[in-house]
């Protein structure tokens, strides 16, 4: 049931801004558009970086040249001209040193600010937050990194990481995700500029939150920002993840690594609020968010457990997935992923048991608005020796309207004949009675769709972290304002 | 309180109600009664704005103001109320946050701070009392799972938090038995006061028994028919609704 009336209020609603889309102009040294191994050197030395780093990144991009742009998703991607992408960008003062926070521009600290993120310790939210505040190629700030050594735990850029602590580094990068793993993996690993590098040691906990938030600024820039997390033996991090970008009539590229290793017993939390810029109404602009995120959990009885709240980008290709090698390990995953407009996403995760008895869980909640199209892909691979290993997943998905798109893929690849594999999927729409009846109680229409939304994915939003939750919650309502016809 | 004049309305291009002249005073309690198809349901839905309806013809003041230029939860910030002869289903929204939502709407439109956790919660407890609302129906998502007696008794629940002044109960008794029938009107019964008015939309006389209307109303054909006072809802109970028609 439908009438003109509501469409028209439907679609004034569905003009809502993009409230991170502003630019800040601050000076930046770019390497100009194009990609070659001279550039590829060229990042590295502006980086100052060791010999078998500039192998890795040579290797990679040799590796990258001999591949094509994956084309199995559910997705319709514009051909993407790699030559006209910036792939180095950094808004720092250019006399930067080891830098403290009086040599950052103000322009960068007050942009920090205006997306809630305080960069002085003094500001930090209460229970404490640490913050990795990256900007187009460069991490500009980490918060608390002192409080942090103290307890041995290491929190800073990868870049300073690659300096300062070279052999883990060298031990840990590429273990989980090869250069050789996907095109856009390869791609990353040949440009990577920078992203957080986290080492908790053994039998620490770490005492608050690390976050990472990442800003693409620059105009025709891509962002290739590469994080690695290791929890050695009994450790456990909490780990957050934020992204924003201003609003731009050209699509930008965004090509993530995020590796996480895990040794006996320890545990990685990794919760990910991902915000770019979804693009206007009629579909320009927008981030292509191509993102390889990947866990190993080595050890036994370890466990890494993805949250994502995915509410932004033109289109998202991502799977966080878990290796479960150590016997009785755990992997999970939880997502919501919102579309509208014209946005595209093909989200989902994998779960390859080796070990025996690990386990794993899968919870996804889709929702799709305007004329978007949302798919889950899902893999459950069981190996041979992964004695009694099992899988629950569930795959629910929302629509909105009916000129959107809902899609499951899930794919299960059984070795081990005492697994346990479930599988259970639902599709809903919000229907017109039930917003007409919030009408009725005095809720309005965008409200109700909050309200109607949260309550689907209250799930996966109570295995946030309490300030990230109440942040994707008022996303979620946000996000999809006024998109029910 | 409530007036009615002239009213048509239609749904998809076919008109259903052709001209109703209603007025319903402080206080008072009216039955609309009338068979199937005869624009009861449309009546009480054109009067909460469900948009799937549109209004061709003639004006609804409420309390004074321009009942049809309003949104439907402006309508509802004003005191109406509707208790829905299918309530829906919300899953995944618990009737505390649902409710709160709501109440605190209504709050905000009069100009009134929300209400504190504490308070609203101890506002529940007391309506629930009132009602004799299971409280852990009222923990549950919004009317999931729940019968047609319980989804009923969540209507007169939802009336009793938002205080509302004119309800209107349609079809409250359909699907009902006798007991659950008795502990509804009970709960209606309580929340009435000589400064709220309530519309009952009912086929049959037997919800009647229990709500004692001031006026019986026929709805025939989308036109009022025939009003009188509490016998002619007996006497259609006894003699049907053919001899109206004529």
């Amino acid at each position: 049931m439908k009438s003109d009336e509501s469409n028209k209020e439907i679609r004034q609603l569905t003009e809502e801004k993009y409230k991170y889309g502003f630019t800040t102009d601050v000076a930046t040294d770019i390497i100009g558009p194009g990609l070659s191994e001279e550039v590829v050197r060229l990042i590295s030395s502006k980086k100052g970086e060791p010999e078998w780093l500039l192998d890795f990144r040579l290797k990679a991009y040799r590796h990258w040249l001999t591949m094509t742009c994956p084309t199995w998703a559910h997705l319709t991607i514009p051909p993407i001209d790699f030559q006209a992408i910036s792939y180095y960008a950094d808004p720092r003062r250019k006399a930067a040193g080891p830098h403290s926070l009086d040599d950052i521009d103000p322009a960068v600290m007050k942009t920090f600010d205006k997306l809630g993120i305080p960069l002085e310790e003094r500001l930090a939210l209460s229970g404490g937050m640490a913050v990795d505040a990256v900007m187009d190629s460069v991490s500009v700030k980490t918060t608390f990194k002192e409080t942090l050594k103290e307890k041995g735990i290491i929190f800073c850029s990868i870049s300073e990481a690659v300096r300062e602590y070279p052999d883990l580094v060298r031990q840990y990068l590429g273990s989980v995700v090869s250069y050789r793993d996907n095109f856009y993996a390869a791609l990353n690993s040949a440009v990577f500029s920078d992203g957080s590098f986290v080492y908790i040691p053994k039998g620490v906990r770490c005492p608050m939150e690390l976050s990472t938030y990442f800003r693409i600024n620059a105009a025709g820039t891509g962002q290739f920002e590469r994080t690695l997390i290791v929890a050695d033996d009994d450790a456990y991090v909490s780990y957050l993840e934020g992204c924003t970008a201003p609003m731009r009539d050209e699509n930008q590229l965004h090509a993530a690594i995020v590796e996480i290793v895990v040794l006996d017993r320890a545990e990685v939390k990794y919760s990910t609020v991902q915000n770019w810029y979804p693009g206007d109404a009629e579909g320009r602009g927008g981030v292509y968010n191509f993102v390889t995120k990947r866990g190993h959990c080595r050890g036994v009885n370890s466990k890494i457990s993805w949250t994502q709240v995915e509410t932004g980008s033109a289109i998202t290709w991502k799977y966080p997935s878990c290796v479960l090698s150590g016997d009785n390990s755990v992997g999970e995953f939880y997502s919501v992923a919102v579309t509208n407009h014209h946005q595209q996403a093909d989200t989902g995760t994998k779960m390859i048991h080796l070990g025996r008895n690990t386990r794993s869980t899968i919870i996804s909640k889709g929702i799709s608005a305007g004329r978007s199209s949302n798919a889950y892909r899902g893999l459950v691979r069981v190996g041979e020796k992964a004695d009694g290993a099992r899988n629950y997943s569930q795959c629910d998905s929302l629509l909105l309207g009916d000129q959107c798109g809902a899609h499951t893929f899930p794919y299960m690849d059984i070795h081990n004949e005492t697994a346990v594999v479930e599988h259970e999927a639902t599709t809903s729409k919000i229907s017109e009675d039930q917003l007409f009846y919030c009408n009725q109680r005095g809720i309005p229409t965008e409200d109700a769709i909050g309200l109607i939304v949260n309550g689907y994915a209250k799930e996966v939003l109570n295995k946030l972290p309490m300030e990230f939750a109440v942040e994707a919650q008022k996303l979620l309502s946000v996000s999809l304002e006024g998109s029910v016809g | 309180m409530l007036k009615i004049e002239n009213l048509h309305a239609s749904i998809a291009g076919k008109e259903i109600l052709k001209g109703i002249n209603l007025t319903v005073g402080e206080g008072e309690v009216h039955a609309i009664m009338g068979p199937n198809g005869s624009g009861k349901s449309t009546l009480s839905n054109v009067l909460v704005g469900h948009p799937a309806y549109t209004v061709t013809e003639g004006t609804v003041t409420f309390r004074g103001k321009d009942l049809l230029g309003m949104t439907p939860e402006d309508r509802s910030h004003e005191g109406l109320f509707l208790s829905f002869q299918y309530p829906v289903e919300i899953p995944g929204v618990s009737m505390t946050t649902f409710m709160r939502t709501a109440v605190n709407a209504q709050r905000t439109y009069r100009g009134l701070p929300p209400l504190e956790a504490a308070d609203f919660l101890k506002l529940m407890r007391e309506k629930r009392a009132l009602v004799g609302l299971d409280s852990k129906l009222a923990n549950r998502s919004v009317n999931e799972g729940f019968s047609g007696g319980e989804k009923k008794r969540n209507e007169i629940y939802q009336m009793a938090m938002l205080e509302p002044l004119l309800s209107i109960l349609d079809e409250t008794d359909s699907g009902l038995d006798i007991d659950a029938l008795r502990i509804v009107a009970e709960g209606v019964n309580k929340l009435h006061t000589p400064q709220n008015s309530v519309i009952v939309i009912t086929h049959y006389q037997r919800l009647l028994n229990y709500i004692r209307p001031d006026v019986v109303h026929v709805l025939y054909a989308g036109r009022i028919v025939k009003t009188g006072g509490p016998e002619l809802a007996q006497e259609l109970e006894e003699r049907g609704y053919d001899w109206l028609k004529g």
